[in-house]
Parts: structure tokens; sequence; C-alpha cells
């Protein structure tokens, strides 16, 4: 991945879109996010890293409310998330999630699982739903695909169809929940170079991952976590070679080293 | 490799494989005598079926008597043409239409027929997805219920059918196919309740459920006959007939709710995270993603209990209901036909295993036109 062509230095506004203010989470007893504190800007590319059980698929598991939190604010677009059913629907219109088993739904073909979403949420009319739907297949590199079932397809193929499947809600945040790491090695590059061309084109994105080498290419900020709590973020350079934390030090001398 | 080649490829010419290893003498080979083992097992099913098969031949067809008037008849023809007497089918011949329509009134036993080949009709579009016209026809199988019910009790022109004068074959049919049309639904509904958010519905369900499932058909049976009276105001006349379809409805849509249910856990979570995730709406959810995985799982489960139900309406013979063992027995009541008790239960036993056979058919044709996967 090193040998990857440094993304040149994209545009991030002003406006912030997702913002975590003091955010708690407990699973019965057990405290797994503590007073999280986090703000992404339009355009931002976010790694999101640490030790497992550190709490960060949690964390952006949060964002879209396949978890609750039980205290502090999470504001995503300018809607707050409360147990108000509209606002979580309208938080999940914008933001598309890509997750580690892909999660396609396997009784239906690829074309189907991407046009899905926008007919019935979005009452797009089929024809212009399946249009969109190529459109993304094309830009994920599998058209040829759109025909067959999730399960005749390839771990890479399956999760580009997922990236697919996510960007046809047309999403102005996506949020990638470790999505190489279920995959077979010579995979793996196939999902990232999807991923890297997304991030070039400007889309905001939190990814929890363990590849460093895409987190040098396309992040503009990594944030380490351990024990629930975000230890250090910096921007990659700053964080690869000069990490200020001993739990960092720690953990990125574990992952470099084999 | 050395310079003296015992084999080059190509060029000898292919020669055909042996034919004991294919074709006819080859599966034997491979398949009845390969071992020791197998060929003991062999012979001795062969000696078996030797046993079994000339005599239930024998019995069935070609000591039969097809053609007779009463049971001495059948005799006297059998010791005629100089054999034992095999199975006295003309007994089913002389009472078939008791079998087939009950005391439907004789003149009015069109509409049962009509019904029948309308059931068929109403039944292909839901069955089968390739037919032509099938949105259209989907319309006609919604309406069939009504229009059946309407043909078989009457009334709005048509000479009114009371319901004790249904039996035999077509009353286990009006059983069976309304529990299985209706316990289907239900059972979907108290399986998605009992995994719901809201405790009262859940608790609801749950509750409805082990009750239904700790009491045995019969007692339920019994309670539509005769406990029902008892809890309803006094005068009001509640169709024996449709309660007795009510329990037996609720009764299978119980064991479709734990299916069901078994079906739904076996989802992994990350599908209806995916759905979430996308913004469809609970219901949307359920009905694109959860219920179109969950039923296909549930399939030989769903078909099992349907095949159940089917035979047990056999048991409503306890609270007086004519069905075709029913009539079987009254019609073993008369004196010309006294002892035949082995073809009425053989004609029966072959109703049944037809139909049951057939559902079972179709749920592996099913199973294999939704298989997805590789």
């Amino acid at each position: 991945m090193s040998s990857q062509p440094e993304t040149p230095q994209l545009e991030i506004s002003d406006e912030v879109v997702i913002q975590i203010r003091n955010m708690h989470k407990w699973y019965g007893s057990f405290h797994v996010l503590k007073n999280v504190n986090l703000e992404v800007n339009r355009g931002e590319r976010i790694v999101i890293c640490g030790p497992s059980g550190s709490g960060k698929s949690t964390l952006i598991r949060c964002i879209n409310r396949l978890e609750e939190h039980q205290q502090g604010d999470i504001i995503v677009e300018n809607v707050e998330l409360t147990n108000d059913l509209k606002n979580i629907d309208a938080i999940r219109r914008e933001v598309g999630m890509c997750f580690q088993h892909f999660n396609l739904f396997p009784h239906l073909t690829v074309m189907e699982n991407c046009a899905l979403a926008p007919i019935w949420v979005k009452q797009v009319p089929r024809k212009e739903a399946e249009a969109t739907a190529m459109k993304y297949l094309e830009r994920v590199k599998i058209p040829e695909q759109a025909d067959k079932y999730p399960g005749q397809l390839s771990g890479g193929q399956q999760q580009r169809v997922a990236i697919a499947r996510s960007l046809c809600m047309n999403p102005k945040i996506m949020l990638f929940d470790e999505p190489t790491s279920a995959l077979d090695p010579e995979m793996i590059k196939e999902v990232l170079d999807v991923m890297i061309e997304l991030a070039q084109e400007g889309m905001t994105m939190l990814c929890v991952t363990h590849e460093m080498g895409f987190a040098k290419t396309v992040a503009n900020r990594v944030i380490f976590m351990d024990g629930g709590e975000i230890i250090e973020e910096n921007d990659p350079h700053e964080f690869f070679d000069n990490p200020q934390h001993e739990r960092t030090q720690l953990f990125l001398s574990q992952i470099l080293a084999h | 490799m050395s310079a003296e080649k015992s084999y080059v490829a190509g060029e000898y010419p292919d020669l055909p494989p042996p034919v004991t290893e294919v074709g006819i003498i080859g599966w034997i080979r491979h398949n009845l005598f390969s071992s020791t083992t197998n060929i003991v097992i062999t012979v001795l099913t062969i000696y078996f079926l030797y046993l079994i098969i000339p005599p239930m031949l024998n019995w069935i067809v070609l000591d039969a008597v097809f053609t007779a008037d009463s049971r001495d008849d059948c005799r006297a023809i059998a010791s005629a043409a100089g054999h034992e007497m095999g199975a006295c089918w003309a007994f089913i011949g002389k009472r078939f239409e008791l079998f087939v329509y009950g005391f439907y009134p004789v003149e009015e036993r069109w509409r049962v027929d009509l019904s029948f080949i309308m059931m068929l009709a109403a039944l292909v579009p839901v069955l089968f997805d390739n037919v032509p016209y099938r949105k259209k026809a989907l319309w006609f199988s919604l309406a069939a219920p009504f229009i059946i019910g309407w043909l078989l009790l009457g009334g709005m022109g048509l000479a009114p059918v009371p319901t004790d004068k249904f039996g035999g074959f077509m009353l286990t049919l009006v059983i069976g196919v309304t529990g299985i049309v209706g316990s289907l639904p239900i059972g979907i509904a108290l399986a998605l309740g009992r995994q719901s958010h809201m405790p009262a519905l859940r608790m609801v369900c749950v509750a409805f459920i082990e009750f239904i499932r700790g009491v045995p058909l019969i007692t339920l049976l019994f309670v539509a006959s005769t406990m029902l009276n008892y809890f309803l105001p006094p005068g009001t006349t509640f169709d024996l007939l449709l309660r007795v379809l009510i329990m037996v409805t609720l009764f299978s849509s119980a064991y479709i709710a734990e299916v069901i249910r078994g079906g739904l856990q076996a989802l992994p979570k990350g599908q209806i995270e995916a759905a979430d995730s996308m913004g469809l709406k609970y219901w949307q959810s359920m009905r694109l993603i959860i219920l179109p995985q969950a039923l296909k799982i549930s399939i030989p489960g769903i078909v099992n209990t349907f095949i159940g139900l089917y035979k047990d309406t056999t048991l409503v013979i306890i609270i007086g209901l004519l069905d075709p063992l029913g009539m079987g027995r009254a019609s073993l009541a008369d004196t010309k036909w006294q002892g035949l008790s082995t073809e009425v239960y053989v004609f029966v036993a072959i109703f049944f295993f037809v139909s049951c056979f057939a559902m079972a058919r179709y749920s592996l044709y099913l199973e294999k036109k939704l298989h997805t996967g590789h």
C-alpha cells in the first residue's frame, strides 16, 4: 500500500457534519464508551483503530443508531439522535454503512440488493433505481455480476457490492466497520482501491480498520481508541511517526511488527 | 522419465469403459453387490420383497372383486373364478359418493365439484410463480375462498346446505385447506409478536402459543363442540363446523409460529442491521428481508406441520363430524358389507398418502427453487 501515490490535499470544509459530545454507552454494567468527544467536518477521512474490544465499532455503530448511547449528544447532519424514530430515519438516509461480514441479502440478486432501499425508502421508480444501481456497480467494477446472487460471489466482490448498495442511497457520510477483516489477503486490495477512490471523490468517511497503509494513504486524521476512550488523535504522519501516548506506541509496535 | 515410454498420450485410441463399470450392470455392481455385506443385504431384501409383494398384488388387484352387491356376493364371485377372495372393492365403489360428498344433497353435488376445481385453480398461481397472467390470477385466488364458501353453504340464490351435511373427503379438504391457509398468516404474526420489543404483545403471544401447544387437539375440539355453549350467551347458535375450523386453525398456527421463530433466529443479526442502516422501516425489513429468508429456512417445518394438521382432521370423528374415517365406520355398520374394514382403511390411507405426498414434493420443489447460495 505504501507504493500508492499519496492523495493530493483534499478539500475539507468547515461545516461540522457529525458532532459527538460527552457520549457514554453501557452494555448492562459494562462501560463500553467513556466520555467520547468527536467532531467530523465534511470531507474528512477518519480512520479509527485500536485493540479489539476498545469500542471503535460500537462508536461508529452509535452514529447511525445500530447501538443506542445512554448519555451525551450525537448530532449528525444537524439532526440530533434521540429516541424519535423520525430523526433516526432521517440520519440513516444520510449515512451509509459497510459491515465486516458484508450483510448482503442472500435471497436477492446483486441488482435487487442495490435497488431495494432507494425503491422502498426513497420511493425512487424501479427503472431509475436500477439505472443508479448499475452506475455504482460499474464504479465498483462488477456490473457483470448484477444478476447473480451474493452467494455466488467472492468475499471481495461481495464487499464491493455492499459499498455500491450503500452508495445507491446517495449518502453524505459513509461508515466502514472493519470492511476488510473478513477477507482473504488477495481480496483486500480490490476493496481498499474502491474505498480510496471514494475518498478521493470527497466522501466523508469514518473507517474502523487495521489497514495502516490505507490510513496513511487517505486518512486526514487517525483516532486511536482503547478501553472505550479516545486516547490519541492526530494526522497520519504524526500518528505513525511520533505517537504520543504509551498505549498508542504499544499498539503500533504490535501491529506493525508482524 | 525413461526413454522407453510405456504409454504415449494420443497414440492409442480411447477404449470404451468396460461393460462392468457403466450402465445397468455397472450400477448393480456398484450399488448392490459391492461387498459381502451388500450382497447379503441385497439377497435378504429380494427375499423379503418376494414374501410381501405377490400376496399384496393378489389382494389388491388379481383376486379383488370390483363389482358386487354385497360381501357374500363378492365371495361367490371370487370362488366362481376359482380363487380366494381378495379385496372387495365393490364396497368402496358402492359407497364412493358417500366417501366423497358425505350427506351433501345429491342434486347439489355439482357445487362441491365446482368448488374443488376452483380450489385447484386458485392454488396454481399461489404455488407456482411461472404461470402466465399470475398477477391477475392471484386476485382470483384471493376471491376464491369466498366464492367457494358461498357455493358450499348456499344462500343468495343457491339452496342453503347446513354444515352437518358436510362429510367425507370434502370435509377433510374444507378443514385441512382452511386450517393451512388460515394458520400461516396467524403463525407469522405470532412468531413476530413473540420477538417483539413490546412486553405486553410478547406476553400475549407467548401465553397463546404455550397454552395451545400444551393442550391436545382433541381437548380443544371437545371445548369447541360442547363447552363453548356454556360460555356463549344462551340462544346463540354458532355453527359446529365453524368452531372446529377456528380451533384447528389456532392449533396449527401455534406450531407454525414456533417453526417460523426457529427460522427467524437462524438469520444472522447482520441482516436486520443492514436493513436498518439503509433506513428500511420495521415492516419493510420484515416483509422484504427477514420473512422471505426465515420462511425459506422454515419450509420443511411448516410443511411438516401442515401435513400433521391435514391428517389430524380425522380427529373430528370424535365430536360427531363424519370425515372419511367416520363415513367408513358408518358404512361398515351395514350388515350387507360387514367385515370389510381393511378395504375402507386402505382406501382412506391412499387418499391421505396422495395428498400428503403432494405437499412433501411441493416443499422440496420450493426449497430447490429458492436456493440461491453456492
